[in-house]
C-alpha cells in the first residue's frame, strides 16, 4: 500500500461534524457524502482534492460523533491516507473497518507543510516528504488491525469467522 | 493487583478472570444499538455477511435523529430501518409516538442494566455508564459485525478516576460537573480511557445527573464513563430492568492511569463557549452573551429532573421577545410525566415551543436550526462549528436552569438573576 499525493493540512480536534456536517447525513451514498467532505473546515476541499491526496492533521482527528460517514466521505473524496498526531477512538476503528488507511505520526505532522508532495508506505509505516526528503516512521499498526486490513475490511473478516467459528484475535 | 469496575465488567463478558489495560479481548454484547443515521449503513454491511441477527431481543433500533422524518431522504433512511426491524422481528424497535431519544429511552425502558456491555452506533452510548454498565460508541460496520456475532473486540482501556468532594451550590448539577471536568482535562484528556466518576458528590447525585455526566465522557475522548452503582441505581433499575443485573465495584487496590480530586463546593454553573466543550467558563463570565435561541433537551439533559429545573426558572415568567425557546422531552414517558406535573403548561405559558422527542437541533438536523451569526444556549453536548446549523452560528453549552434563565433574560444568565 503505497500512496503519493499532495498534503492537506488541518489542525487539532478536527471533529466529525466538520468532516461531514449532520445536515448531509440523510443519505449513505458515498459520492454525496464526499461532495461535502471537510465542508465546515475548508469549503473548497471537496472540489480541489485530487485522488491520492493525503490529509495531515493534528491531535484527536475525528473526535465527536460515531458517524462512519466521516471516514467514508474522506475515502470516497479520493484521499489515500490520513496522517495525524493522534486519532479519536471511534474514528480509528471506523477507518480500519471501511479500509481508509490512517497513520499516527506526530513527527510527520510537524515535518510536512500544506501542498508538500508526500509518499506513504502504509504497510511499513514510512512517510516521506518528497519536497524536503525527510522520512518519518509512524506508530506501528496493531497486529489485529493488520489482520482486518489483510482480510479486506471487518465485514470480510466476520464472514470468514462466521464460516470458521474462530474468535477475534484467535486467527 | 485489583481491577476497576470497567475491567471487571469486560473480564466477565470475555469469559476471563482478569483483564488488564491494553489487552485485546473479545467480549459478549448484551445490547447493540443503532439509530436512523447509523443503522442504515450498518444494515447495508450486515446483509453482506449473510447470517440472521444473533438475538432479536438484543438488537435495539431507535429512529430518533431526523424523526419525525424531516425530509424525503430521511424518510427513506427511516423506512430502511423499519423494514429491517420487521424482517428480523426485533421487539425493541421504537416508532415516533412510542419512542424517545435513544439514551433517555433505553435506561427508562430497562433495556440496559447494571453490569452490561453495551455498544451503540452513536457516540453518546457511553451514557449507560451511569448505571454501572460498560457502554461505548462504535461505528456502523462494528454494529453490523456485532449484530451478526453477538460479540465485538475491545482494547481494555486504562481507567482514570475522578473524585468530587464538597457540597454543590444551588443550580449546580451533573452538567456543571462534567463541563468543569472537560474544561480541566481537555477534549482529549481521557482519550481511549475509562472515566470513573466517584466521591461524595456523585453518591448524592440523582440518576438523571449521573446520566448527564456519563453522557459527556466522550467529549473528553473517553471510551466510556462509569459510575459505581449504589442504592440510587438500585432504586432506578428496580421495576424497570428486563434482565437480571449485577453491581460491580472497583477493588480498593485497582490501578488508575490518573486520579483527579476536585473540591466543587464553590463551583458556579458552567458554560462551554464555542467551539469546544472544553472551552468552559463560569456563568458569571458569560453574562454579556446575547442569545437568539435556547434549547432544553437532548440525550444529555432531556430527562424529567432537567425539565423540572427549567420549569422552576420559567414558572410565571416569559421568554425574552428576541429568543426562541425550544423544549424537547427526552421520551414519551418523560413528556407524559411532565404533562402530569404541569411542567409543559409552564413552558407553553412562558412562550416556549414544546417538541415531540427528537435529537433534532442538537446535531443541526431539524427543529431549530441556526442562521449565520445566530447564537444559542443549549443543554446539549457539542458546540462544534456548524453543530446546530450554519457554520457561522454559535452554541453555548449549559445546564437546563441556566438555559431557561437565559431564555428569559435574552442573554446567558444565572438562574438567580431572573428568579
Amino acid at each position: 500500500m503505497r500512496f503519493q499525493g499532495r498534503a492537506w493540512k488541518f489542525g487539532d480536534n478536527i471533529d466529525t461534524d466538520v468532516i461531514i456536517p449532520a445536515r448531509y447525513l440523510n443519505t449513505t451514498d458515498p459520492a454525496e457524502l464526499a461532495a461535502h467532505c471537510m465542508e465546515d473546515a475548508d469549503p473548497s476541499f471537496a472540489r480541489a482534492v485530487k485522488p491520492g491526496d493525503i490529509i495531515v492533521a493534528g491531535a484527536n482527528f475525528g473526535c465527536g460523533s460515531s458517524r462512519e460517514h466521516a471516514p467514508l466521505a474522506i475515502k470516497t473524496a479520493g484521499v489515500a491516507c490520513v496522517v495525524a498526531r493522534s486519532f479519536a477512538r471511534i474514528f480509528y476503528r471506523n477507518a480500519f473497518n471501511i479500509g481508509l488507511p490512517i497513520l499516527e505520526c506526530p513527527e510527520a505532522v510537524d515535518g510536512i507543510a500544506a501542498g508538500d508532495e508526500v509518499l506513504v508506505d502504509a504497510a511499513a509505516g514510512l512517510i516521506t516528504n518528497l519536497n524536503t526528503g525527510a522520512t518519518f516512521q509512524a506508530q506501528p499498526v496493531p497486529p489485529f488491525m493488520q489482520e482486518i486490513i489483510a482480510a479486506g475490511g471487518l465485514i470480510n473478516y466476520v464472514k470468514r469467522r462466521v464460516g470458521g467459528g474462530a474468535s477475534y484475535g484467535d486467527d | 493487583m485489583g481491577m476497576t469496575i470497567t475491567e471487571k465488567i469486560l473480564a466477565a463478558h470475555a469469559g476471563r478472570d482478569v483483564v488488564r489495560p491494553g489487552e485485546l479481548i473479545s467480549a459478549r454484547i448484551d445490547i447493540a444499538l443503532g439509530n436512523d443515521i447509523t443503522a442504515p449503513l450498518a444494515i447495508k454491511e450486515f446483509e453482506k455477511i449473510g447470517v440472521p441477527v444473533f438475538d432479536p431481543e438484543r438488537v435495539v433500533l431507535v429512529p430518533d435523529h431526523f424523526t419525525p422524518n424531516k425530509d424525503i431522504k430521511a424518510a427513506e433512511q427511516a423506512k430502511l430501518v423499519r423494514e429491517f426491524a420487521k424482517k428480523y422481528a426485533l421487539p425493541y424497535y421504537y416508532e415516533i409516538g412510542r419512542m424517545g431519544i435513544e439514551h433517555c429511552l433505553l435506561p427508562e425502558q430497562g433495556l440496559v442494566v447494571p453490569g452490561d456491555v453495551v455498544i451503540g452506533a452513536d457516540s453518546h452510548t457511553c451514557t449507560y455508564g451511569a448505571l454501572g454498565a460498560f457502554a461505548t460508541g462504535i461505528g456502523s460496520t462494528d454494529l453490523a459485525a456485532a449484530m451478526a456475532l453477538g460479540e465485538t473486540w475491545f482494547k481494555v482501556p486504562p481507567s482514570m478516576k475522578f473524585i468530587y468532594q464538597g457540597e454543590l451550590r444551588p443550580w449546580v448539577g451533573g452538567k456543571d460537573l462534567i463541563l468543569y471536568t472537560i474544561g480541566q482535562i481537555g477534549v482529549e484528556g481521557a482519550r481511549y480511557c475509562a472515566m470513573e466518576f466517584t466521591g461524595p458528590v456523585i453518591s448524592r447525585l440523582d440518576m438523571d445527573g449521573r446520566f448527564t455526566m456519563a453522557n459527556m465522557a466522550v467529549e473528553a475522548g473517553a471510551k466510556n464513563g462509569i459510575i459505581p452503582p449504589d442504592e440510587i441505581t438500585e432504586a432506578y433499575v428496580r421495576g424497570r430492568a428486563r434482565r437480571p443485573y449485577r453491581f460491580y465495584a472497583s477493588d480498593p487496590d485497582a490501578a488508575y492511569a490518573a486520579v483527579f480530586t476536585f473540591d466543587v463546593s464553590g463551583l458556579e454553573p458552567q458554560v462551554a463557549f464555542p467551539y469546544s466543550p472544553a472551552n468552559v467558563r463560569p456563568v458569571s463570565e458569560a453574562r454579556d452573551v446575547r442569545i437568539d435561541q435556547a434549547v432544553i433537551g437532548s440525550c444529555t439533559n432531556g430527562r424529567l429532573a432537567d425539565l423540572r429545573l427549567a420549569a422552576r426558572v420559567l414558572a410565571g415568567r416569559k421568554v425574552h421577545p428576541d429568543v426562541r425557546l425550544i423544549v424537547i422531552p427526552g421520551t414519551q414517558e418523560i413528556y407524559r410525566q411532565a404533562l402530569a406535573e404541569g411542567l409543559i403548561a409552564i413552558f407553553i405559558e412562558a412562550g416556549a415551543a414544546v417538541s415531540t422527542p427528537t435529537c433534532g437541533p442538537c446535531l443541526g438536523g431539524h427543529m431549530g436550526i441556526l442562521a449565520a451569526g445566530e447564537r444559542a444556549v443549549a443543554t446539549t453536548n457539542r458546540n462544534f462549528v456548524g453543530r446546530m446549523g450554519h457554520p457561522a452560528s454559535e452554541v453555548y453549552l449549559a445546564n437546563p436552569a441556566v438555559a431557561a434563565a437565559s431564555a428569559v433574560a435574552g442573554r446567558i444568565a444565572h438562574p438567580e438573576e431572573v428568579i
